[in-house]
């Protein structure tokens, strides 16, 4: 009986991942598309909090729910989709892309029947993270053993932070003679 | 216990749906909604061998491609606006010549 409840959680959440996704490749409304990939993001920081990874949870909500999103929101609301709703939501192609991807979903599940896992490594076990948190384990690995690739991936913010303003300013002093 | 291979084929169906809706759509903001979830399907497969494997390395991946979709997210929105604002137009397939 214990083992049965993460089983029936894991379906629940797999089953709503998938059809969430799916509404959001679907639909043609953008707005209703946002607002699917929210709930997908909620479910998928439950499925982190499953996972042990309790941290990484909160930094899915904080950074997609909270920001991503609000983004793709204030874009989706600066352009004016309201014809979107008659026009065709798919290229001409799409039956061949259908196949593309039931293709490579084939191919990876035959590669993933030889899976099989390495021997754990054991720097992160059940035991470190119940008695340290997972938040004081990942930031001694961020600051010690990555702490290159984290100060890289906060130039890359700046950059990215940058490069949108200027690439949205240019094309105003340009377009709308300002 | 759930094995980790349940969560490879939940993330393998996640990443096929966001392949194909980013071929097959048309709209700009959906496609980049689309490598989005391709992105989150990677991220629940490093989470799950990270607790498979029990090593913190798969866990600050996931930190880091958090960042990096967050800006490609702000690099990727930045430029449909531009793209709507010289053309008037989301859809991909409307875009024939890339000097505009």
């Amino acid at each position: 009986m214990e083992g049965l409840l993460p089983k029936l959680v894991f379906v629940y959440l797999g089953i709503v991942l998938v059809a969430t996704s799916i509404l959001v490749v679907t639909n043609r409304n953008a707005v209703h598309a946002v607002l699917w990939m929210l709930v997908m993001f909620l479910h998928q920081a439950v499925l982190f909090i499953m996972l042990d990874a309790e941290f990484l949870a909160a930094v899915q909500i904080i950074v997609y729910a909270g920001a991503v999103l609000v983004l793709f929101l204030f874009v989706v609301y600066m352009i004016n989709l309201r014809t979107e709703l008659r026009l065709h939501n798919f290229t001409v192609f799409w039956p061949g892309a259908l196949l593309v991807s039931i293709a490579l979903l084939l191919l990876s599940v035959q590669a993933i029947k030889a899976f099989r896992p390495a021997p754990p490594v054991g720097d992160m076990t059940t035991e470190k993270i119940v008695k340290l948190g997972h938040a004081k384990l990942l930031g001694r690995a961020l600051f010690t053993e990555h702490v290159l690739a984290f100060e890289a991936v906060g130039v890359l913010l700046l950059v990215a932070v940058l490069g949108a303003v200027v690439l949205t300013r240019r094309i105003r002093l340009k377009g709308e003679g300002v | 216990m759930i094995p980790i291979s349940w969560y490879l084929v939940l993330s393998l169906f996640l990443f096929v749906i966001g392949a194909f809706g980013f071929i097959a759509r048309r709209n700009v903001i959906i496609m980049l909604m689309c490598i989005e979830i391709m992105l989150n399907a990677v991220n629940i497969s490093l989470v799950a061998l990270g607790k498979g494997l029990q090593h913190t390395a798969a866990h600050v991946l996931v930190f880091f491609v958090i960042a990096v979709a967050a800006a490609e997210a702000a690099i990727g929105l930045a430029l449909v606006v531009l793209l709507f604002k010289k053309t008037r137009e989301v859809h991909m397939d409307e875009f024939r010549t890339l000097k505009g």
